[in-house]
């Protein structure tokens, strides 16, 4: 469904991707990890069209993100959900209109039918009750949970996460990396999760792809990773 | 090499400004491309109209009023040198209509709004949400930039009209009702005197002045983090760089405008 090829950017002439590539199965999760500052952030929006690569292909689902303009990259971003590392809600909206605000803007539902989707959104992320407050007036893992509904509530087939649980405590953490387990056994979609969350994230991917010093080090499963000699591996994991 | 470098320095910074001034009137074209072609966001171009202009109209009311109190008092002591005193209500009413109300109004509006447009649109950048609407298959021009451009286009010669109307009567109450001007040889030479033609030239002017105040504020806030750096202390420099851009092209543009319509 993803495919990666040969991606490579450079910000400043300091090189990030070095010829990065890569294919993920529809319905696959896979946890990307690496240093920080390694460039794992910028190839995840490179996956969602944000930057554009210096050199190399994104394609999903046969359509090179490079070539598309206006309605079909409209298209494609309907299909995909993306959360944020700081949530990105819009802060002079309540959790509520955060929420319903992709489907009063994308769809034709009636406001009854927003409504109930919203809040069976809000209550399956645990946020019954705060629809009508603001995002600076709940808790940093409230605006994750929160900004987890308003990139879910449309269903989507591909969904990237940027650091899901930086900044949360642990027990908010393995909360968060539930939820996102859970949404997948709801909807399979096809994800991509950011994180540090080493090893607790290899409960939930398929996959595990490690960048290092702009290269893919690292594409295998967990228990392949965990087994790996390769002494970067080893060092990063902390063995 | 010292003098090398000293010129390969002054063709960086040459080509950065180039740079930045294509940037800015690229962004200048698709504001207006996406203004005329629809969808508008109603909703949010009223709500920005409460901002730019409601909310902007107390300082205008006490601006105008002062503005025109001092041309009075300044007005009428220069005229009654020359015996001209009878000529107040034109003098205060064409500096008003032609220039103070207009420019005075745009810099306030500039101080009051632009930098508030450009410091919301300047987090929304910082804090990903203008990538979050792109996610969303969503416009950011017809959410942020678009009703800005509208609101400031209806608020900003709405309320040039106040500055005008409240600035002529501080120069009634002091020209009048104080230092002894007739009040019907105050408003009468002024009806004389102002004509459609000067009306005209303040609403071109202020019209003018609301593309600026929200081109410049909207541009900065947008390209905060790219072209100033990110976090607060860039929210904070495209904030100052929107008011003194935007200040100084009223001005500028002012000059330009005065000397086709003259």
């Amino acid at each position: 469904m993803i495919q990666v090829e040969d991606l490579h950017k450079s910000f400043d002439g300091h090189v990030v991707l070095d010829g990065i590539s890569f294919e993920i199965g529809k319905g696959q999760v896979v946890a990307l990890i690496g240093g920080s500052g390694g460039g794992k952030s910028v190839l995840l929006k490179h996956l969602a069209g944000l930057m554009k690569p210096d050199k190399g292909r994104v394609i999903i689902d046969g359509a090179d993100l490079k070539t598309l303009r206006g309605g079909q990259l409209r298209a494609l971003r309907d299909r995909l959900g993306f959360l944020f590392q700081g949530g990105a809600l819009f802060d002079s909206l309540t959790v509520y209109e955060n929420v319903a605000f992709p489907l009063r803007e994308k769809t034709k539902m009636k406001e009854r039918e927003i409504r109930e989707k919203v809040l069976k959104e809000l209550e399956l992320v645990g946020l019954k009750g705060a629809e009508d407050k603001y995002p600076s007036q709940i808790s940093g893992g409230m605006v994750k949970r929160a900004a987890l509904a308003r990139a879910l509530v449309r269903d989507p087939e591909i969904m990237l996460f940027d650091e899901p649980t930086t900044g949360l405590d642990p027990v908010i953490g393995q909360a968060i990396l539930e939820l996102i387990d859970a949404c997948h056994k709801r909807i399979s979609f096809t994800g991509i999760v950011v994180t540090h969350e080493i090893p607790r994230i290899f409960s939930y991917v398929d996959r595990v792809l490690m960048i290092y010093e702009g290269k893919l080090r690292v594409n295998a499963t967990p228990q392949e990773l965990m087994r790996s000699e390769d002494p970067v591996v080893k060092s990063f994991l902390g063995y | 090499m010292r003098r090398m470098d000293i010129i390969r320095k002054i063709g960086a910074v040459t080509l950065e400004s180039v740079r930045r001034m294509g940037l800015m009137g690229l962004f200048l074209v698709k504001t207006f491309l996406y203004t005329l072609i629809p969808p508008i966001k109603f909703g949010r171009v009223i709500k920005q109209i409460h901002f730019i202009g409601v909310q902007s109209s107390l300082v205008i009311l006490l601006t105008g009023s002062f503005s025109g109190m001092v041309l009075g008092f300044q007005g009428y002591y220069s005229l009654s040198r020359f015996g001209s005193d009878a000529f107040l209500g034109p003098m205060v009413g064409l500096a008003l209509i032609k220039e103070l109300g207009p420019v005075l109004s745009a810099l306030m509006v500039t101080g009051r709004a632009g930098s508030a447009v450009a410091a919301e649109i300047g987090i929304m950048r910082i804090s990903e949400q203008i990538d979050a609407l792109e996610l969303m298959g969503l416009n950011p021009y017809r959410y942020l930039i678009v009703p800005n451009l509208l609101a400031a286009l209806i608020s900003v010669p709405l309320l040039t009209a106040i500055f005008d109307v409240v600035g002529i009567f501080g120069g009634y109450l002091i020209g009048v009702k104080l230092l002894g001007v007739g009040a019907g040889v105050y408003f009468g030479e002024m009806r004389h005197y102002v004509e459609m033609a000067d009306v005209l030239e303040g609403l071109y002017k202020s019209l003018s002045f609301g593309v600026l105040i929200a081109w410049v504020s909207t541009f900065k806030g947008y390209y905060t983090g790219i072209l100033t750096g990110f976090g607060a202390e860039g929210v904070s420099k495209a904030t100052t760089q929107a008011v003194v851009l935007c200040s100084v092209l009223i001005l500028v543009w002012d000059y330009f405008m005065t000397s086709l319509l003259f």
